[in-house]
């Protein structure tokens, strides 16, 4: 996206967060990605949302598994610690992170072969297990760093640059993600910023699961006609359910908005997600109308965008496990260790 | 016919169905032999199976101690009529048949060299018992009764331990206590009691405890500061977790609030298992996963990013026959290549190879301390034979002045203070870097790890010269490790030989056997037995100071042989096989045999030919 090094005297006068942070104290390494790529609009949002929710950047730990997508992590939120790790495994990686400190943001960063293919087992587990994250896949329906061989998530019928017609059925990670118990599920596109950067602000916040499916078109293997991965396809078929606005828990909520046209879900944090609706009726606490509807428009050709699920009681794996407040990275030695009274009281009966 | 005589000395085999259990019956009877004082090592022989195969309990009763399998039975308790013939030919002649008598057999089905020993176990269920899982359960304990009437075990030993183990339900205390009476005066009534085989009391055990590896292991985990364990079941390693589970509740709850400071997630697989472990070692804390040979193959790539992305993380493998499903309820040694030089590329891994559970709960706690100082993976190298079988062993021992080593993390402060912080910078010199955790500082200390080459400050690079520096550094640390691992223990022979012999782990009762029969018949020979990996200096040093050294394991391909004349460029010549992987235990026979046998085809031959088998 950016090839060239910006200023650093420019950082004055740029607006700051109620942290005193700038947008660019949320910004990494230049990408080293191809000019035009939907993942670097991904970072870009990630960027603001993280300046937009106050974050500090050092909370946060990211983690990757491999290809295009997974390298994003380095281009974004430089003063947090990172974790590109190996090819789909991503999941359990920050499983792990998040079992040993619940108090850091975790936000995990995958692509559809990473996830839908190579990962899929550990996606869906990370899903089920409820782990606190929130995860985003950069979904281009293709292999960029191997040049141009379609992914699990490539819909049946589609065409790669090659001209070959894809013939497996697709993978749809939103479907799976309701399907397998994620309290947050949303679908949104990378070339949409004012739809995408409020979704990414509701799953940092959000206390449970949380998976973006964010349609990043890849602009050298996957943007021709016949792609249904493309910017022009992408933008023609998307049907958006809502339009959310995140609004922190003590900021006054505005009532903009005609009586009856939004919709109020407070999240675990007190964070509370505006949710403005378009044209249809559509319930997003309603899980099994949630995915009645994607599949319905899915069937239509459409491809359903917007805050498709959120559960507003949603708990996370450290509730399941019941463990201490302290996060476990945390304990001392005495905390952990039971010491020798207890050890020769064990031996003797074990005599 | 001549009767075998032992006090405190004999084999009493058990034949059982698995899934009927008598598990808890045999194990009680070790238990109460342990009580009069004398030394057993019981040994459980199962199928991969959950009901109706056969199973098998070898208890070896031995007033010298002696630890290891003895093979040959001198007393079998056939309960298995599906085994009988092949168990009833197991009997060393003279010995002792003891079998429930309640439905008649032909003569055919006996022997004449052997005692036999017919109680109608299930008949007098029958009539004492109504209820059919009564029966089932009682005539277990039933038998325990009448062995302990046979062998000359004291009756009120048999009652304290059903006391204790049932200790809160009186009703069961009573009941089984009944049994077990009813099983002993019948033997008493029918029999010359004792047979000539006897338990006599004795101070034979000291302050040992009674416990299996898997257990023990669980234990160092907690003592270790484990916090983390993610794990995916697997025989033989599963009940490692499951201790870690029921210690951790029992030592690890907060009295307060009853919540958990620690964090057990059964994975999907195993490599979800191990990348859980490095998330969360990467994140700061201590953590494990248990598994065995398949799941090893499993963790390659990821045990390789943990070696080379330098995060901390203990791996339990409890060895198992192999290779593929392999022999999953026997024992081997059999995957020290493939833990020493885990994943793709030039890699190598610290490994421990505890011989007992003793050594099981102290080198567990230990790996933690060296993974994170180390920031390496770190392999314990169990086995079934030790994992899964109860053993006597030194009481475990912690000492309360003693702190978790957290190897080189830098704090805030020092970031702050403006020290150098190069993540794979050898700041040091001994190859060891600096780490930072998620959220140690604002705006310093953080970086973006990688299993791709970097450079010293965790910038990607593919330099050849960021590249070798890397590698170069990852060496010092291995060298080191040489430092940190547990050191082998020699056990010199009584007279200067130029024999020795190297082993480890659970060949180590075996062995300490094997020494003495040997020396009893003139055969000295130096033993080694090595704790670690990578070998510290005095592994070399005593194979240049003999001139035959005979490398004795549990696998057919020899691989610790292959492993010492690789990292200790060591002659081929000088390092003899001594071979043992039919997937049961070592015996101190076969290799007091092999190592005789060997050295007396030497005398006849000039030292220079080759020994290799």
């Amino acid at each position: 996206m950016t090839y060239l090094a910006k200023p650093r005297l420019l950082a004055d006068v740029q607006p700051k967060n109620a942290l005193g942070f700038t947008r660019r104290d949320y910004e990494g390494a230049i990408s080293t990605l191809c000019a035009g790529c939907g993942h670097d609009s991904t970072s870009a949002a990630i960027v603001q949302a993280c300046f937009e929710l106050d974050i500090e950047p050092h909370r946060v730990a990211k983690l990757s598994g491999i290809g295009c997508s997974s390298k994003t992590p380095d281009y974004f939120l430089g003063a947090s610690h990172g974790f590109n790790s190996v090819h789909g495994r991503m999941p359990s990686v920050a499983t792990g992170a998040a079992l040993a400190n619940r108090d850091l943001t975790y936000l995990g960063v995958s692509g559809d072969g990473d996830s839908a293919s190579i990962g899929i087992g550990q996606f869906a587990h990370a899903m089920r297990r409820g782990v606190n994250m929130a995860y985003i896949v950069e979904n281009n329906g293709v292999y960029g760093l191997t040049k141009g061989q379609f992914s699990a998530t490539a819909d049946k019928g589609s065409k790669s640059k090659k001209g070959v017609l894809n013939a497996d059925s697709p993978i749809d990670l939103v479907a799976l993600a309701l399907q397998l118990g994620a309290t947050y599920v949303a679908r949104s596109f990378s070339g949409d910023k004012d739809q995408l950067v409020p979704l990414i602000k509701g799953a940092l916040r959000h206390k449970g699961p949380a998976f973006i499916d964010v349609l990043s078109p890849c602009v050298t293997f996957n943007n021709h006609a016949g792609s249904t991965k493309s910017y022009d396809y992408v933008r023609e078929h998307n049907e958006a359910v809502n339009r959310i606005e995140v609004i922190m828990a003590r900021n006054a909520i505005e009532a903009s908005y005609a009586p009856g046209s939004l919709r109020r879900v407070v999240q675990h944090d007190g964070s509370v997600l505006m949710l403005r609706k378009l044209g249809l009726d559509y319930d997003p606490t309603d899980r099994i109308g949630a995915m009645n509807h994607l599949h319905e428009r899915n069937a239509l050709g459409e491809i359903v965008t917007g805050l498709l699920y959120v559960d507003e009681s949603a708990e996370d794996l450290h509730r399941h496990l019941n463990t201490v407040e302290t996060p476990l990275n945390q304990l001392d030695d005495a905390e952990l260790c039971p010491g020798n009274d207890l050890l020769q009281a064990l031996n003797a009966s074990l005599r | 016919m001549n009767s075998i005589t032992a006090t405190n000395d004999f084999v009493i085999k058990f034949a059982n169905v698995n899934g009927s259990g008598s598990a808890s019956a045999n194990e009680m009877f070790a238990r109460a032999i342990i009580r009069m004082g004398v030394p057993v090592s019981p040994r459980n022989i199962f199928p991969s199976n959950i009901q109706g195969m056969p199973t098998w309990y070898e208890l070896r009763v031995s007033a010298a101690g002696w630890l290891g399998r003895r093979g040959g039975s001198d007393l079998m308790v056939a309960l298995n009529p599906q085994t009988w013939d092949r168990d009833v030919a197991e009997i060393v002649p003279g010995g002792y048949l003891f079998y429930d008598s309640t439905r008649e057999l032909p003569p055919s089905k006996f022997r004449d060299d052997i005692n036999v020993i017919g109680i109608p176990l299930t008949a007098i269920c029958a009539k004492e018992f109504k209820d059919p899982n009564q029966r089932r359960l009682f005539k277990n304990i039933m038998y325990v009764g009448a062995l302990a009437a046979l062998v000359d075990i004291e009756l009120s030993v048999i009652e304290d331990l059903l006391a204790q183990q049932y200790r809160g339900k009186d009703q069961l205390i009573e009941g089984n206590r009944n049994a077990a009476r009813i099983g002993y005066d019948y033997a008493k009534a029918h029999f010359a009691c004792p047979l000539g085989i006897r338990v006599e009391r004795a101070d034979g055990v000291g302050d040992r405890i009674f416990i299996d590896g898997n257990s023990a292991a669980g234990l160092g985990a907690v003592y270790g500061g484990a916090t983390v364990a993610a794990w995916y079941p697997i025989t033989p390693s599963t009940s490692v977790i499951e201790a870690f589970t029921s210690y951790c509740r029992k030592y690890r709850t907060d009295p307060d609030s009853g919540a958990a400071r620690y964090a057990i997630v059964q994975a999907e697989d195993e490599l979800a298992s191990i990348g859980m472990v490095i998330g969360a070692g990467w994140n700061g804390v201590r953590a494990f996963t248990a598994t065995s040979g398949p799941g090893i193959s499993l963790m390659q790539e990821f045990v390789g990013l943990s070696y080379f992305a330098e995060i901390p993380s203990v791996i339990v493998n409890v060895q198992r026959g192999g290779p593929s499903t392999g022999m999953p309820t026997r024992t081997q040694q059999s995957d020290l290549l493939l833990c020493a030089y885990a994943s793709h590329g030039d890699t190598r891994h610290v490994l421990l190879l505890p011989e007992d559970p003793h050594e099981c709960f102290t080198f567990t706690a230990q790996a933690f301390d060296l993974a994170e100082r180390l920031q390496t993976p770190v392999f314990l190298m169990t086995d079934l034979d030790i994992g899964m079988n109860e053993r006597l062993c030194k009481p475990f021992e912690w000492d309360d002045s003693r702190r978790y080593d957290r190897g080189k993390l830098m704090t805030a402060e020092e970031l702050e203070a403006g020290k150098d912080f190069g993540r794979y910078l050898d700041a040091d010199g001994d190859g060891i870097p600096y780490r930072t955790i998620p959220g140690t500082h604002p705006n310093k200390g953080a970086f973006f790890t990688r299993g791709t080459t970097r450079n010293a400050y965790a910038k990607y690079s593919e330099a050849g010269a960021d590249y070798i520096y890397n590698m170069e550094r990852l060496r010092r640390k291995f060298e080191t490790a040489k430092t940190l691992v547990p050191a082998p223990i020699a056990t010199p022979a009584a007279e200067p030989t130029r024999f020795g012999v190297i082993y480890y782990g659970s060949t180590s009762p075996a062995m300490a056997e094997a020494l003495t029969l040997m020396a009893a018949d003139g055969v000295h020979v130096d033993a080694l037995r090595v704790r670690g990996f990578p070998f510290a200096s005095e592994v070399d040093t005593f194979v240049e100071d003999h001139d035959v050294v005979f490398v004795v394991e549990q696998n057919e391909s020899a691989q610790l042989r292959t492993l010492l004349i690789n990292e200790g460029d060591l002659s081929p010549k000088k390092l003899v096989r001594v071979l043992h992987y039919d997937g049961t235990p070592i015996t101190a026979r076969f290799i007091a045999g092999a190592i005789s046998d060997a050295i007396d085809d030497r005398k006849v031959q000039p030292i220079q030919t080759s020994m290799n088998r």
